[in-house]
């Protein structure tokens, strides 16, 4: 399958053949579609992880406004818009002020650079797979900052723990990331994709995928800051971590780049294990292929996508928390040597070509 | 005309400047956290000043008081059974126990008899509301260790329980229902079946509690070998009723000195081995068990009779003497010391109560743990504030 032009890649031929005008309107349009997505996406995972959640715990979760409860979030956001904005006596204004931000750029920058469906893709960076670790590593220094600056103690130390925990499971996701790196030869996400066709990587890569799909998982639950490694915000010991002080909009933001990061952590281990917009082919089976080939490539990612977001919020809400001390000793004496054992069997496994399709 | 020198006083502040602050190459600063009174693990207006080392607790000194609302001193300005209720308001959780203790003491004082139907129904509510207290503790027990979820399944249980006390009793929380002479109501017609069918219900639950929470890995991890309370220190600090029993004491006034039907029934008392966390969870867990025990052995056994053998309205009138009464109320030993100088009003009325105690077992095993250490810590402790400030 040919791969389409992204839209970056139609603003720049633009730029080149029609001039400033078409390039600007293509920049644009990325601009609102980006936008409008995370909006959209936002809001809807912030109700679904009400409604899952709200299964888990025998209640219904929320009903009441729209239909099932879906502009409850809406209704919620419109709150915060409404509420004063705080800024605590003795913070440092202005890093007080750009923190939220900091961790919704980082955010953002992930977002953009990933591959949803073909030619539905804002920036394909030719090295992603860095590009991507490298932005998860951005949104750390927005909880440092907001912890920091509040002039809290528990926000301190809630940002403390963000930063220990964010720059050790970095070191993890990385090594998973690189797993499916080295199968499919390339850091480009659209190649990566593309080199599922015939099977994803989670089996096709024999044991490795299994292996570097639930490091990603555990890893990256530890970089958004997710219930079991959920420390940074820790309710029950620091009241709300690093965003006790934060309140109105500013919270919001912090909000929205949690929840948003969940999805991009879905997407990621979609687009490098699950085959991205790739559909399920199975050997031998060319009607079932043929039909499977009929659901559109987006509904592909978001299933998948939806499936991985459910297993974090099963997480989420079923697990307690770790300790600070048990963080840390899971990711240096138990995650790092897998993720690195299992990064040298997967670069044998592609030397020696001792996997299906290998050549 | 010198100033006369100040008193040495060992401040907080002072220690810490002693204690020089820095304990390793990298110099590190101690620092303070007031943790409370408004923080969402210290479940009420419980404050901890802690003194710490990064993420290491080394010091904590709990300041109550925040609450205190001079419950035994507004006992001198009413009559005799006036008392009763207020006492719902120290520990709300166990408020028929708590209503226990002071009726004994005043019917002891007082010489006021009761029958054997009075005795069951007072021995099956207060066992009704352990079970109720006890589930309500796992539940907030596993939101403090940051699973949200077991909260919602304690409080959904609990509802069953807190349901049968309603229909027979008709409050929730506050009960006001154990008094001098009898018990304010007599029993709903549908008590048993209830009580039956809410047993029925909790005991698979329970299993169900133990494979949500007990058997996680994650659950063991933060709770074995953290906040070990040594049995000599516990009591010696006075610890009583599941935190006791976690440090290996059997200490159960139910057992020991049985009051009620206590004596007619058979069960076990749970005892923990060392005296963690742990321990005191898993004594808590075994205790609904038991009170489930207890309850089987007691709903079909209610004797026949009144259950109110003194008119309500006769004013009590109690011999010039000192008092007292204990009972096992879901946190350890409520002891109640009533003096009467004979007149209709109480003299003075103290209240030895559970959770004062058992906080200040804090300040023995929480040094050195973390911070995520000391919120298990307090909440295996199960505190109810309003009882340790009265």
């Amino acid at each position: 399958m040919p791969s389409l032009p992204t839209l970056a890649d139609r603003a720049a031929t633009a730029a080149h053949a029609d001039g400033l005008g078409p390039a600007l309107g293509w920049t644009a349009l990325a601009v609102v579609a980006v936008l409008a997505f995370m909006t959209v996406v936002g809001l809807l995972l912030i109700w679904v992880e009400r409604k899952v959640a709200a299964r888990f715990q025998c209640r219904l979760g929320p009903t009441r406004v729209g239909r099932f409860g879906l502009l409850q979030t809406v209704a919620d956001a419109l709150k915060l818009l409404l509420k004063e904005d705080i800024v605590p006596t003795g913070a440092d204004r202005v890093l007080h002020l750009i923190a939220p931000l900091l961790s919704f750029l980082a955010m953002l920058l992930m977002l953009v650079a990933l591959p949803l469906a073909p030619g539905l893709h804002v920036v394909d960076v030719d090295i992603g797979v860095v590009y991507l670790s490298a932005c998860s590593g951005l949104g750390v220094i927005g909880i440092l900052v907001g912890g920091w600056s509040s002039h809290n103690k528990w926000s301190l130390l809630g940002a403390m723990r963000a930063g220990a925990q964010v720059i050790s499971y970095e070191v993890s996701a990385a090594l998973a990331l690189l797993v499916a790196v080295v199968f499919s030869g390339s850091l480009r996400l659209s190649e990566i994709v593309q080199s599922q066709a015939d099977g994803w990587w989670i089996w096709r890569a024999p044991g490795c995928g299994v292996v570097g799909f639930l490091l990603l998982l555990v890893a990256g639950t530890a970089e958004i800051n997710r219930t079991p490694f959920d420390l940074a915000e820790g309710e029950s010991e620091l009241t709300a971590g690093f965003h006790t002080e934060y309140s109105g909009l500013r919270f919001a933001f912090f909000f929205l780049s949690e929840f948003l990061n969940l999805f991009v952590l879905a997407a990621l281990a979609t687009t490098l294990y699950l085959g991205g917009w790739m559909p399920l082919h199975l050997p031998g089976l060319a009607g079932f292929n043929a039909a499977m080939d009929f659901v559109p490539p987006l509904a592909w990612f978001g299933v998948k996508a939806a499936a991985v977001v459910f297993v974090l919020m099963w997480f989420r809400w079923t697990f307690p928390r770790l300790r600070v001390d048990q963080l840390m000793r899971l990711e240096w004496q138990i995650l790092l040597p897998i993720g690195f054992v299992n990064l040298f069997l997967a670069a044998g496994v592609v030397v020696g070509g001792f996997y299906p399709g290998a050549g | 005309m010198t100033a006369p020198a100040l008193p040495a006083t060992t401040t907080l502040r002072a220690r810490l400047s002693a204690s020089g602050g820095a304990r390793s190459d990298l110099a590190t600063q101690e620092y303070f956290v007031n943790m409370g009174p408004q923080h969402p693990s210290t479940h009420g207006v419980l404050r901890l000043v802690l003194r710490m080392d990064g993420e290491t607790v080394r010091e904590v000194v709990p300041v109550p008081g925040y609450i205190h609302r001079g419950i035994e001193k507004m006992a001198e300005h009413g009559s005799w059974r006036q008392f009763v209720h207020l006492v719902d308001r120290m520990d709300y959780l166990s408020a028929l126990a708590n209503n226990w203790a002071v009726t004994r003491a005043i019917e002891g004082a007082a010489q006021i008899e009761t029958n054997a139907r009075i005795e069951t129904i007072r021995t099956l509510v207060c066992e009704l509301q352990r079970v109720q207290s006890h589930l309500l503790w796992w539940g907030v027990f596993g939101m403090d260790l940051g699973a949200f979820t077991p909260f919602f399944y304690g409080f959904r249980d609990r509802e069953l329980f807190t349901d049968i006390l309603e229909r027979t009793i008709g409050g929730r929380l506050t009960m006001n229902y154990i008094q001098p002479g009898g018990v304010m109501y007599d029993l709903d017609a549908d008590f048993q079946r209830d009580v039956h069918a809410a047993v029925a219900a909790l005991r698979p639950r329970l299993h169900e509690f133990e494979t949500l929470l007990s058997d996680n890995v994650i659950v063991q991890k933060r709770l074995r070998g953290v906040g070990v309370l040594p049995a000599e220190r516990a009591v010696a600090l006075g610890a009583t009723g599941p935190v006791l029993r976690g440090s290996g004491v059997p200490l159960d006034l139910r057992h020991s000195a049985p009051y009620g039907r206590y004596g007619d029934v058979v069960f076990d008392v749970p005892v923990g081995t060392r005296g963690d966390c742990w321990d005191r969870y898993q004594v808590r867990i075994d205790e609904m068990r038991q009170s489930l025990l207890i309850i089987d052995q007691l709903v079909d056994d209610i004797p026949a009779g009144k259950t109110f053998l003194v008119k309500p309205a006769a004013k009590i009138k109690v011999p010039a003497g000192l008092y007292a009464a204990e009972v096992e109320t879901a946190r350890g030993i409520l002891g109640v010391v009533v003096v009467s100088n004979g007149k209709d009003v109480p003299y003075r009325i103290h209240c030895r109560t559970p959770n004062f105690n058992n906080l200040w077992t804090v300040t023995a095993t929480a040094p050195g743990s973390r911070i995520a250490d000391l919120v298990a810590i307090l909440s295996s402790l199960d505190l109810v504030i309003p009882d340790i400030d009265r």
